[in-house]
């Protein structure tokens, strides 16, 4: 059991859907994404997804592959990323945190160092981008042995025939991506969502999250009402690099994050 | 075969996609059943003699295949040393090798109904290639470049819109060759129901680094029967040289000659200012080390954080911070060898060549060049040396003229 595990069983228990939100580690800096990631929990975040920059984001739209610039610029590294997850963990032992971005940052460190470093770390989930199922021996496995959830994303192209395949060695949740595109872009639609979220339960029984292309507390508590819970991304990283107060962040976080406890 | 417990060095890649630990599929899910489905209709393809015989058909009457196998009689003199061919892909309607390999993902699109094609271009060259196969067969083409290199290649960027292509100028990222490639990748993704991405080189995720190869092969295939030809039956080159960016006229030229220990197979990387800490190059191999981007693992120009770094050269066409995972293996396995040749030399062949056979190679074969201009006068006259000339020097004239400081303006 991870606190991913644990964070579902008490939402069920609630009878609440999950929020989830991202931002990117390190932006703009160091300190003020840690505060903000601090702030998370209070504002009604349920799991942490935590961006490790990388140059080259060929998933992401241009509001995360910005704050990965500004990130990357103001100095942030995988190492710095695992320390701010240390500092995270001090004062908050609950709250899940998967880290997600790209893997050659992680295979750069060396798989069994990243791993060991990040379960000391206090991370509990992975999602790598880059890494399909085909790859699953690169990360995936070892992951698991490591007891770190490695959290597969499916997909509007994944068929019936390739769903399995995915669902065989994921854990802690499902994450299905709302539409064929990149982060921030085109938005979700609960019509097309709902058969999708359908077809991926009849062959799981993990919580199934749903993620791209949500962006206002409305479109939270829409996407959250036919799936396990949402996750929001984009919306929240544009205003952090508009540069606004880290507690209008916040309030805005903790608006979406209602939007989703509402369904 | 070989000594070294290797029997063939012609069977990668294995079923993961894989050459050693280089290659792989290393894409979002999104794209995954589509690159499946490629490689289904790729290997289709490659046993289909209609498929073949449709390449052949146009090779031979639009490309202009087979491009001729040159013997440098003054060059050759001049260094005193080995007898130096010229492999002349740079004679190919559009003027590199590049449409070899376009026509056959082209070829391919249709028959898998893709609609669009997406490309990505460095100096131009695999653009223009792209954009005429699309205008050819009246496809949709949109071809995603760096910002830059449509600044400093307006002349190529001009042609692919006369050719009808949609040129994008990518500003992401630090807007060159390989944030074109991430665009393109954001392309994919996004349309991936109607779209086909050509990719231009030996790289990219299983099938892309063996379907170029294997379209490009018929560069060293041609050699084969054209230096029997010229020089009696059976008679293989010692040496074989070409230029590499992402490797692909490298790729095509080496495969055909891997399973003959007697050729010697040498692969020039843009060492730029020099290959040293100060990173003013792209050459991969010498100067990193292995990791994952674009779809697989190979040599990657990178810092200790595994961020991604710019490579540098003065050819546009070779500043890309990686290389085809085939050429990683190689090198590791020692098959191949692989150097560096600074744009100084480069720019230096470039000029002998003009001079001594009135040819103006590209600055990406001029790399090649200057190696061979390095070993030929050290190895005896009965030595054959097969380079290949990979595309013509039109399109660099502008930059060559501000290196050499001739004023350009009319």
């Amino acid at each position: 059991m991870t606190r991913i595990d644990d964070t579902f069983g008490r939402l069920k228990a609630e009878g609440k859907k999950a929020f989830v939100a991202y931002i990117m580690a390190g932006d703009p800096d160091l300190a003020t994404s840690l505060q903000v990631m601090k702030g998370m929990p209070a504002a009604g975040v349920d799991i942490i997804e935590l961006g490790l920059p990388f140059t080259d984001p060929m998933a992401d739209g241009e509001t995360i592959q910005l704050a990965g610039q500004r990130s990357l610029e103001g100095g942030q590294t995988l190492v710095r990323t695992l320390d701010m997850v240390r500092e995270f963990r001090r004062s908050d032992a609950v709250t899940p945190i998967v880290l997600m971005g790209y893997y050659n940052p992680i295979y750069s460190r060396g798989v069994d160092r990243f791993l060991a470093e990040a379960k000391e770390a206090g991370i509990d989930g992975l999602i790598v981008v880059d890494l399909p199922p085909e790859e699953d021996s690169e990360l995936c496995l070892p992951a698991q042995a490591a007891g770190i959830n490695f959290i597969r994303l499916a997909t509007p192209t994944t068929d019936d025939k390739r769903l399995p395949k995915v669902l065989q060695n994921t854990s802690g949740f499902v994450y299905y991506v709302s539409i064929t595109g990149i982060t921030g872009a085109a938005a979700a639609k609960p019509a097309d969502v709902a058969p999708e979220v359908a077809r991926i339960k009849a062959q799981t029984d993990l919580p199934v999250i749903v993620g791209f292309g949500i962006s206002t507390p409305e479109a939270a508590q829409d996407i959250a009402a036919i799936a396990d819970g949402c996750v929001v991304g984009s919306a929240i990283v544009k205003l952090v690099g508009e540069g606004r107060p880290v507690p209008e962040v916040l309030d805005r976080v903790a608006a979406l994050a209602g939007g989703a406890h509402a369904a | 075969m070989a000594d070294d417990g290797i029997n063939s060095y012609m069977t990668g890649p294995d079923e993961q996609g894989r050459f050693g630990i280089f290659g792989g599929r290393f894409v979002s899910e999104t794209l995954m059943p589509l690159i499946l489905d490629l490689e289904a209709r790729y290997e289709f393809a490659k046993t289909d003699p209609a498929f073949w015989a449709e390449m052949d058909d146009l090779w031979k009457h639009y490309v202009g295949r087979p491009s001729p196998l040159y013997f440098a009689p003054r060059l050759t003199a001049h260094l005193g040393g080995a007898k130096i061919y010229l492999k002349r892909d740079e004679l190919n309607h559009t003027g590199a090798h590049k449409i070899n390999n376009v026509l056959g993902q082209i070829i391919l699109a249709r028959r898998m109904g893709k609609t669009r094609i997406i490309a990505e271009t460095g100096a131009g060259q695999h653009g223009v290639a792209t954009a005429t196969v699309c205008a050819k067969f009246g496809l949709k083409c949109v071809v995603y470049m760096g910002a830059h290199d449509v600044e400093r290649q307006a002349p190529n960027v001009f042609r692919m819109r006369l050719l009808g292509a949609e040129v994008v100028p990518v500003t992401s990222g630090r807007g060159t060759l390989k944030d074109a490639m991430n665009d393109a990748l954001r392309d994919w993704v996004t349309n991936v129901r109607d779209t086909f991405y050509c990719i231009g080189t030996v790289a990219g995720p299983h099938p892309y680094p063996a379907m170029v190869r294997d379209f490009q092969s018929i560069i060293g295939k041609e050699v084969r029967w054209q230096l029997a030809e010229q020089e009696g039956e059976g008679r293989l080159p010692d040496t074989v040289i070409a230029a590499i960016g992402g490797g692909s006229n490298a790729m095509g030229l080496f495969y055909p000659f891997l399973d003959d220990p007697s050729v010697r197979i040498i692969g020039v990387e843009a060492g730029g200012k020099g290959v040293d800490d100060r990173m003013q190059h792209c050459a991969s191999l010498t100067g990193g080390r292995p990791g994952v981007l674009h779809g697989n693992r190979t040599y990657l120009l990178q810092d200790d954080d595994g961020q991604i770094l710019e490579g540098f050269s003065i050819s546009a066409g070779l500043d890309y911070p990686g290389i085809g995972p085939e050429h990683a293996w190689l090198h590791d396995t020692g098959r191949a060898e692989y150097v560096s040749i600074t744009d100084a030399e480069a720019l230096e062949a470039f000029q002998l060549c003009c001079a001594l056979e009135g040819i103006i190679p590209a600055l990406e074969p001029s790399h090649a060049l200057a190696h061979v201009l390095k070993i030929a006068p050290t190895l005896p006259k009965d030595h054959i040396i097969v380079m290949n000339m990979c595309g013509r020097g039109d399109k660099d004239i502008f930059t060559v003229a501000k290196h050499l400081g001739f004023d350009m303006k009319i």
